[in-house]
């Protein structure tokens, strides 16, 4: 949508510069001092800091717990949002807010929860210790930390989503005699595919950045229980900045990443319908 | 086939959205559902096809009870009231959809489909569009899809919400021709939902008047305008104007009027009321015969086939009448003369006790 501009040029281009330093400052500035710092020795010194054994395990755990936590969360989000949107039941209410809870809790917070379930002290802690498995300051707990603090995003996204969409065409499929599954993976999810993938996408990007939940459950054993976010504070710690930046640099790439699949979707969403009004008015 | 509905009930909470309704559509007849909006006629067709389950009481197929027929499986159309074509589907396999989900033994090879839906397609005249999406049709072309789509699974009966509901003026007449001449054709039990009276009229075989989930009346179009069995019809179907009074000794004391009415013999009064169609009256300047009132021209509206006249009886209540262009042309008449206006058929309703 295009509006006349009515403030004077000279607001017009204070506002403007007031949002582009801003954004130099914090966006842009950092994201070039953490390339440049990872390649201040080089490229040389860049790859061989992320072939070290510890970083590389980082890598790989990171890869992993994302591989795990990702489709579970897109399994949790589909039914959540499928349920919310589409059936009435007791509850709905509170079944949102919950969804949103790891929105709201710090994610120190989270950490801490799974510690008091699972560690030796906690709740489940005896029945865990007896049967020799160990949660906390291990894999599993990772794993659980990074769940719990990413499972918002998909369904978030796909409840406004699902809603819109209403229930008719499911319906329409029944009546022509498709059953539940052919009705989820032929017209259910193409019409939200695009939601999905964003979803994913976001969730994704905070299961390997996440910091604060896994760094309380994970205990910081090098090589074993390191992600790439404990990693590079690890090696921040030690002063070797070098390294550090070329790890996170990783993590900036991630984000890069994000940012251009995320806009790829909307513009894409945005083209389809404003396709659909051209049509629209032509007709 | 036909299609028997047995004392249904539809609650929703504490409303009451179909209640105690017994229904049968023969086979072959194209019947109208037609009704105000929550008059519980949409709820009756999602009940008759399954999508919607009765609180109480039966749909019978040919006879055969429906309930633990899943929708799936009874072999119904539905055309939704938005059409509900799937979005990312082009038209061809929107239409192809009900075939291919068929499980693996009973449903048809590729090239069948292929055959079967274009001649689908061609029957609805929108096979040049296969490859186009929803998106890209207009409201008409869009309704003819989900036409297709409905008839592609080679239906027993065909129910269709408020076929022509969002489409516009000019649209509708073309379409709803088009779809009594399908009908012709084709000859499927078909029931359709409407608000619009107009529509029922023209359509159906046979029109079900329905209001506060129930229904007032079943009958021909031409039964149920010209007879209705109560006055929810009346005034529901086409213009009327209304006349409130009394029914004792054999007369009806309408406002104005005053005229015989047998039906009443007794010497007690009961409230009533009577209805007379705009056309239905004549307009003159003499009380010849009596039965009729006199009245003061309000507003003339002289174009068109009919040339209306809104009118004001001695009390002020204003009502409408209708004359041809002939008639106008001989009674000339003017804005604020008197006018005398005699029903020549008025329908007088008894409240009931």
């Amino acid at each position: 949508m295009r509006r006349a501009l009515t403030e004077p040029p000279l607001v017009r281009g204070a506002l403007l510069a007031v949002a582009l330093v801003f954004l130099a400052i914090f966006l842009v500035m950092p994201l070039v001092a953490v390339f440049a710092q990872a390649l201040e020795k080089g490229f040389g010194a860049y790859l061989t800091a992320l072939r070290e054994p510890d970083a590389w395990a980082a890598i790989r755990l990171t890869l992993l717990t994302a591989a795990i936590t990702v489709p579970l969360n897109l399994v949790f989000g589909l039914a959540a949002s499928w349920a919310i949107a589409k059936f009435e039941f007791p509850g709905k209410g509170t079944l949102l807010t919950l969804i949103d809870l790891p929105f709201a809790v710090s994610p120190v917070i989270s950490g801490m929860i799974f510690v008091l379930l699972f560690g030796r002290q906690g709740l489940l802690g005896p029945f865990l210790g007896a049967h020799d498995v160990k949660v906390i300051f291990a894999f599993p707990g990772i794993v659980l930390a990074t769940v719990f603090v990413t499972f918002p995003f998909v369904a978030r996204e796909l409840i406004p989503v699902m809603q819109a969409l209403g229930n008719e065409e499911e319906e329409a499929a029944r009546v022509l005699g498709a059953g539940g599954w052919q009705i989820f993976f032929r017209v259910t999810l193409p019409n939200v595919k695009w939601g999905v993938l964003y979803g994913v996408i976001l969730c994704n990007a905070r299961a390997m950045g996440e910091f604060g939940a896994v760094s309380v459950v994970s205990g910081h054993i090098r090589g074993l229980t390191n992600t790439i976010p404990l990693h590079v504070e690890i090696l921040y710690n030690e002063y070797n900045f070098q390294a550090a930046f070329a790890v996170a640099s990783l993590l900036a790439f991630l984000a890069l990443v994000t940012l251009v699949v995320k806009s790829l979707i909307e513009w894409r969403a945005r083209s389809v319908a404003s396709r659909e009004e051209h049509v629209r008015e032509a007709a | 086939m036909n299609i028997e509905v047995r004392g249904v009930t539809k609650k929703f909470g504490r409303f009451t959205a179909v209640d105690d309704v017994s229904l049968t559509v023969p086979a072959g007849e194209l019947v109208a559902l037609l009704g105000p909006s929550g008059s519980g006629k949409t709820s009756l067709l999602r009940i008759i096809a399954g999508l919607e389950a009765p609180d109480a009481g039966a749909v019978l197929f040919e006879g055969e009870d429906q309930a633990r027929r899943d929708v799936r499986h009874r072999r119904v159309g539905f055309v939704f009231q938005h059409y509900a074509l799937f979005r990312h589907m082009t038209v061809f396999e929107n239409v192809a959809f009900g075939l291919r989900v068929r499980p693996r033994g009973s449903r048809p090879p590729g090239v069948e489909i292929r055959a079967k839906v274009m001649d689908l397609l061609k029957l609805v005249q929108l096979d040049w569009l296969a490859d186009r999406r929803p998106s890209e049709l207009s409201g008409g072309q869009r309704q003819r899809v989900a036409l297709a789509r409905a008839l592609a699974v080679e239906p027993k009966v065909l129910l269709l919400d408020e076929p022509f509901g969002s489409l516009d003026a000019r649209i509708r007449q073309e379409l709803r021709r088009w779809l009594r001449r399908l009908h012709d054709d084709i000859r499927l039990t078909s029931v359709f939902v409407t608000h619009d009276q107009e529509e029922a009229l023209d359509v159906a075989d046979r029109v079900v008047v329905m209001n506060h989930g129930r229904i007032e009346q079943v009958g021909a179009p031409d039964e149920v305008f010209e007879h209705p069995a109560t006055p929810f019809v009346m005034t529901f179907l086409g213009q009327s104007a209304t006349f409130a009074g009394r029914v004792q000794g054999g007369k009806a004391f309408l406002g104005p009027l005053a005229v015989d009415f047998p039906g009443h013999p007794h010497e007690e009064a009961r409230p009533a009321a009577g209805y007379t169609r705009p056309h239905e009256m004549e307009v003159g300047r003499a009380e010849n015969g009596g039965g009729g009132l006199w009245a003061t021209l309000r507003h003339l509206s002289p174009a068109g086939a009919v040339v209306k006249l809104e009118l004001a009886d001695a009390e002020g209540r204003s009502f409408q009448a209708e004359v041809n262009r002939e008639q106008h042309e001989t009674l000339r008449a003017r804005v604020g003369e008197r006018l005398y206006v005699r029903p020549r058929k008025l329908r007088i309703f008894v409240e009931p006790r």
